[in-house]
């Protein structure tokens, strides 16, 4: 049984080694660069670095993101019911509708209570 | 190729489609509703759990398999649903007065109340691991958000944070498990787990046993066990009193009856090879309980940690694994909602006299200068220490009578030594009420109506419990009868 587990096995060696590989390769063959303000900045691109990654954010941006996630679920949900659409017939049908309206629900309520303004 | 569409039994599923029916339009009333008239949602939330309390016992003793299989309406789960509605008409009752006070945004308060029980319906009802996954998350969830409900409050944030990441971290280890148990027997259905074990694999029978252990971490954590109980004091203590009333009691019983029908109904007899883990954790439980509890000088830490010793004690059950112990402490989760929920609401009209502040202190003299609020807690107290003739001395002693019959001599003393450790704990409040006068002034709060209501029925309850019980609970009947 444990032969199905081989290929997960032959990814990590993969994986390691990769990793492992590159680091070791440039370690090795790396020219090894004088002390430089470049040393200790994070890599982006070639483009030099503008300030702080870690920067306050409004929480709405957190909201929104979450209130997305939920219909973009949602969505998730209605592509298998739209492939088998036909076989599912009414019953798929009224269900669908139990789902969406359950969420319909949610809707009304964070647009109500304003969670969606944006000042 | 047509598709099998499941056999759906509505009525079967009535009081879940009532709670969570309830809870959405609670939802979807209250941003209708101006801010300050929205705690009359409450009153909604009563309507919900009395009817979903109509139709589960309508219901009542009629074995239901529905949803392919998937749910299980039975004596078990109908007894344990009614068991949660009692713990949430008493909590909707003691957050009335309680969310108006502290400001507390009523109407999400009360649907998450709903959307919880909803969840621990689901778990006493689920014939699958699966729905007893997602009854878990639905009540847990519920849980997380209550904890914190109080925005302002940063003890009330610590505690849900707390609680969402230790809880996320617990539910983590109940798919492991449930995923153990699935490659183990290649089911997740509760019925046939042990019809079809040890047939698959050589090892299914180990692996099925790492799988049930995970399960249980996941379930100790919930319902405030020994080496997982470390959240407990901290999150009961930083959420707001009523809901900490709530979470002390139904997570506790919907995770003793998912509990129940994993390791009594769907392991059999496997469960012999796991009940000496239950064994160790039960006594453990019991000490850390009782013992932290000696210490504590704030009444709502001190409830918490016997909300620990009392999880200990309902493990006794899973030693002994038999007909009569599951309905012994399906009694002893009966009795200890209404004695819990009856001491939450004392502490809520004490805090609401001094402040928000819960220490002991704060309870000198409340005995001689209000008798009956002092003599209601005296009651719960003593009901909590297991004395009878109240409903907490009942509880233990079918608890007890059912280890016995099982021949754990052994553990039985031990639970009784603990009983006694107890007694000083709680006994001392009811000193510092009744012995010491206070000279500072109780300062006149109007009584809360609906505070009071919950307060008679759960000394009624406390009373007749451990004055009838067997009037209240046919014993005679098994619950659930162990499979195999």
């Amino acid at each position: 049984m444990f032969e199905t587990y081989f290929p997960i096995v032959f990814l990590l060696l993969v994986s390691i080694a990769a990793g492992g590989g590159l680091y070791l390769l440039s370690k090795f063959l790396g020219r090894k660069s004088p002390e430089s303000k470049y040393m200790d900045t994070p890599y982006e691109c070639g483009v030099e670095p503008v300030g702080d990654t870690r920067e306050r954010f409004p929480v709405k941006f957190y909201l929104i993101a979450i209130l997305f996630i939920v219909f973009d679920i949602e969505v998730v949900f209605m592509y298998p019911w739209a492939v088998v659409y036909d076989r599912l017939a009414l019953f798929g049908f009224i269900e669908m509708l139990v789902f969406i309206g359950i969420l319909l629900i949610g809707y009304v309520y964070i647009l109500r209570s304003g969670a969606l303004k944006w000042d | 190729m047509p598709i099998n569409i499941p056999q759906i039994d509505y009525a079967a599923i009535l009081p879940e489609l009532l709670t969570g029916g309830m809870a959405l339009l609670i939802m979807l009333v209250t941003p209708f509703i101006p801010g300050n008239r929205r705690y009359y949602t409450g009153y909604l939330a009563l309507l919900g759990v009395i009817g979903a309390a109509i139709a589960t016992y309508a219901g009542f003793a009629k074995e239901v398999t529905t949803f392919s299989g998937l749910y299980t309406t039975d004596f078990f789960s109908t007894a344990m649903k009614l068991v949660f509605l009692l713990g949430s008409f008493l909590v909707i009752l003691l957050s009335d007065n309680f969310t108006r006070l502290l400001k507390l945004p009523a109407g999400e308060y009360y649907s998450l109340i709903l959307f919880a029980t909803l969840g621990m319906m689901m778990m006493a009802s689920a014939n699958d691991l699966i729905v007893f996954f997602i009854g878990l998350e639905i009540m847990s969830v519920a849980l997380y958000v209550l904890a914190g409900i109080r925005r302002v409050d940063l003890k009330s944030n610590e505690a849900s944070l707390k609680y969402f990441f230790l809880g996320a971290f617990a539910t983590g280890f109940v798919v492991f498990g449930i995923a153990f148990i699935y490659g183990a027997t290649g089911t997740t259905s509760l019925s046939h787990v042990f019809d079809i074990s040890l047939y698959k694999f050589p090892n299914s029978g180990l692996y099925l046993m790492i799988g049930g252990a995970l399960l249980l971490i996941g379930l100790a954590f919930k319902m405030a066990s020994f080496p997982f109980h470390m959240w407990v004091p901290d999150v009961y203590e930083g959420a707001p009193t009523a809901v900490t009333a709530f979470m002390s009691s139904g997570p506790k019983a919907a995770a003793i009856a998912i509990l129940a029908r994993v390791f009594i109904f769907a392991f059999g007899e496997q469960t012999a090879v796991i009940a000496p883990i239950f064994w160790v954790l039960s006594v453990t439980t019991m000490f850390v309980g009782n013992l932290t509890a000696i210490s504590q000088s704030n009444v709502k830490r001190m409830l918490a940690y016997s909300s620990i010793a009392h999880a200990g004690y309902m493990m006794i059950a899973f030693v002994a694994a038999s007909g009569e112990a599951v309905s012994a402490v399906a009694f002893y989760i009966l009795c200890y909602t209404v004695m819990n929920i009856g001491a939450f609401a004392v502490l809520i009209i004490v805090e609401s006299k001094s402040d928000g502040d819960n220490q002991l202190a704060s309870f000198t003299g409340l005995g001689r200068r209000h008798p009956i609020l002092g003599a209601a807690m005296a009651l719960f107290l003593i009901s909590l220490a297991g004395i009878p003739p109240t409903a907490g001395f009942f509880a233990k002693f079918y608890l007890f009578k059912a280890a016995i019959l099982k021949g754990h001599i052994l553990l039985t003393v031990i639970a009784v030594i603990n009983s006694l450790i107890s007694v000083y704990y709680y006994l001392r409040v009811v000193v510092v009420m009744f012995m010491i006068d206070t000279e500072t002034e109780f300062r006149p709060v109007t009584y809360p109506s609906a505070l009071y209501v919950a307060l008679v029925i759960a000394v009624m309850a406390v009373l007749a419990l451990g004055i009838l019980p067997s009037y209240f609970f046919p014993f005679d009947q098994p619950m659930l009868v162990p499979f195999g």
